[in-house]
């Protein structure tokens, strides 16, 4: 923005400011419709003032930031809604009635919620730990060894459609793993561990994905002076390239546990009737009965992922290279 | 030389055991099962009989039942149909943002690809829900409408991204060149941009079909029961049914049509790449 003249900058915020404002207000008051035309007419607006500003700098023309603002605001205008609804007195989701935090009340009030919140965290925590060493073996492994078969066994479940890694787990324990430990008496079902058994089998192709990126653009001459030094593989691995590849390895540890926590499709299909996480929650929640509830949670969740990206990016600031 | 190759089991042995064993194996038994016969109280009967007139062993049943009815035909083709049109309208809004953001100055972009991928951090049932609230007042839910508008939502980043990556590398000479030679906006973006920015539309377009095949939580949501594609039916077969010889042979018959669309887009990219 600062590139914007100091008027323009002004005026361009400004307009953005109304338009956003009185976008809410009248969606609110009117149930929506009226709220399209005012949403429509104040990007309209910031798309020309944009666009007159970069007239002189080589911005990209009018048009062009209309229909950006237009996508910009598809993708953050539902979850605005979702937030603002969250704080509504009423049980449905149309009309402003007035401000509570009665929802956020009746969440942590909620025993189930809480047990589900937990074992979310818990599964995300020992997935992330054991797919970040894992995966880093297997970034390592490709990028010195070029092996043949490895980059197939780590990329194809990150390619695939999760339903597949899913339902192929829900057979593999039950049909297979089930008996086989059933006949040594062992008692195997579905439950956490299975969950995070299926955490484990998805994330490793991410922190690989992300440690491997890191050591291809690294100097291998490092690695040959180290051994030319005489140091043994061990001391190679933890005193230079440990050090080196620590910040992938941070956010291959990061993404790990942002895909567990957030994971629906597999945890569905691993988890068996008594085991919930935080996603199986909300789904329940969604297909029984909507309430502001669902709202509530969701709040939280994106309140959650966004302090969780502001920790990362500080953290290890190249987390969003690693990322895009 | 051999203790390189004793450091090589050491490094990537524990991740390929472990894939081995949790996914490629899975994997396998799945092919098996979709060629058994159904349990009698659902799951799979066994391999060996154990009770004189018992249904055991080897089957092509399910294949046989999925070949007979068009019924199923229909719902891969309703899928794929779906699929494509979830691309296409992914397309068509990511292009003008991933455009802008590669003409913007550089010290902007970082923040405006930020600013995709941010919503994307929310959880993925959460940007469903918000889709109910949103339509609801409209009257809209539970449609097609509902099941594309969810669709395109959850995947939009996919298609942005790549086509951002392929836009920046572009040679902003050429355009220049192009007009010098008395070509329109219109011809320049059909004639140079377009063709250059094929490979990024080809991998976003596959990062956005195949997801969407698989797919059972946006039209249960979202959609009518009209709208139910593939995954409706996998999830169905092993939760609802619990057929599982039948839902294997679907999740089997989704895994050829996963390939043969990552195929057809990596050689349709490739041959982009060539052209361009």
């Amino acid at each position: 923005m600062s590139a914007l003249r100091f008027p323009l900058r002004r005026l361009a915020l400004g307009v953005e400011a109304v338009g956003i404002v009185a976008m809410f207000s009248s969606f609110l008051a009117s149930g929506g419709k009226v709220a399209l035309v005012w949403a429509a007419a104040a990007l309209l607006a910031l798309a020309a003032a944009l666009g007159a500003a970069g007239r002189r700098r080589e911005m990209p023309a009018f048009w062009l930031w209309y229909v950006s603002l237009l996508v910009y605001a598809f993708l953050y205008v539902p979850l605005v809604i979702v937030v603002i609804f969250s704080f509504n007195d009423s049980k449905l989701n149309a009309e402003w009635v007035g401000f509570t935090i009665v929802w956020y009340q009746r969440l942590f009030a909620d025993e189930d919620m809480l047990r589900a919140a937990l074992n979310s965290v818990s599964i995300a925590c020992v997935a992330a730990a054991i797919a970040t060493v894992l995966g880093t073996m297997a970034g390592l492994s490709m990028h010195r060894f070029k092996p043949k078969l490895l980059p197939f066994l780590v990329f194809t479940p990150v390619a695939m459609p999760e339903i597949l890694l899913g339902v192929s787990l829900l057979i593999f324990f039950l049909n297979t793993v089930s008996p086989a430990l059933g006949a040594l008496g062992i008692d195997f079902g579905l439950g956490l561990t299975t969950v995070v058994i299926a955490h484990i089998t998805f994330c490793i192709g991410f922190v690989a994905i992300i440690v491997r990126a890191r050591l291809a653009g690294m100097d291998e001459s490092i690695f040959e002076a180290a051994r030319d030094l005489g140091a043994t593989p061990w001391q190679t691995f933890r005193l230079v390239t440990l050090p080196l590849i620590l910040p992938g390895v941070i956010a291959g540890a990061l993404m790990a546990f942002t895909l567990s926590i957030d994971d629906f499709v597999i945890t569905f299909f691993t988890s068996g009737v008594g085991t919930k996480t935080l996603p199986l929650e909300i789904y329940t929640m969604i297909k029984v009965a909507v309430t502001p509830e669902v709202n509530a949670i969701s709040a939280l969740l994106m309140a959650l992922t966004l302090a969780m990206i502001v920790a990362a990016s500080k953290l290890a600031p190249d987390l969003m290279q690693a990322k895009a | 030389m051999r203790s390189n190759r004793a450091l090589k089991w050491l490094v990537g042995g524990p991740p390929f055991v472990f894939l081995v064993v949790f996914f490629l194996l899975p994997a396998l038994i799945m092919v098996v099962a979709s060629l058994r016969y159904p349990g009698d109280f659902g799951g799979l009967a066994p391999l060996f009989a154990t009770r004189p007139g018992e249904e055991a062993g080897l089957t092509v049943e399910s294949y046989q039942v999925f070949f007979s009815d068009w019924v199923y035909l229909e719902i891969f083709a309703k899928s794929f149909g779906v699929a494509a049109l979830t691309t296409f309208v992914c397309l068509v809004m990511a292009y003008p943002l991933a455009a802008l953001i590669a003409r913007s100055p550089k010290r902007y972009r970082d923040l405006m690809v930020l600013l995709v991928v941010l919503p994307f951090a929310s959880n993925f049932l959460v940007r469903v829900y918000a889709w109910m609230i949103m339509l609801g007042p409209f009257e809209l839910l539970f449609s097609r409408f509902a099941v594309i508008c969810g669709m395109v939502y959850v995947h939009l980043p996919f298609m942005i991204l790549p086509l951002y990556t392929n836009l920046e590398k572009h040679d902003p000479t050429l355009l220049d060149a192009a007009q010098d030679l008395g070509a329109g906006a219109w011809q320049r973006f059909w004639r140079v941009t377009f063709p250059l920015s094929l490979p990024g539309i080809f991998s976003g377009a596959a990062l956005v079909f195949i997801p969407v095949l698989g797919m059972f939580a946006i039209p249960e949501i979202l959609g009518g029961k009209d709208d139910w594609i593939v995954g409706n039916m996998i999830k169905e077969s092993f939760l609802g049914t619990r057929d599982w010889p039948f839902g294997s042979m679907l999740s089997l018959m989704l895994t050829i049509a996963v390939l043969a669309v990552a195929g057809a887009a990596s050689w349709l990219a490739a041959r982009g790449m060539r052209r361009a």
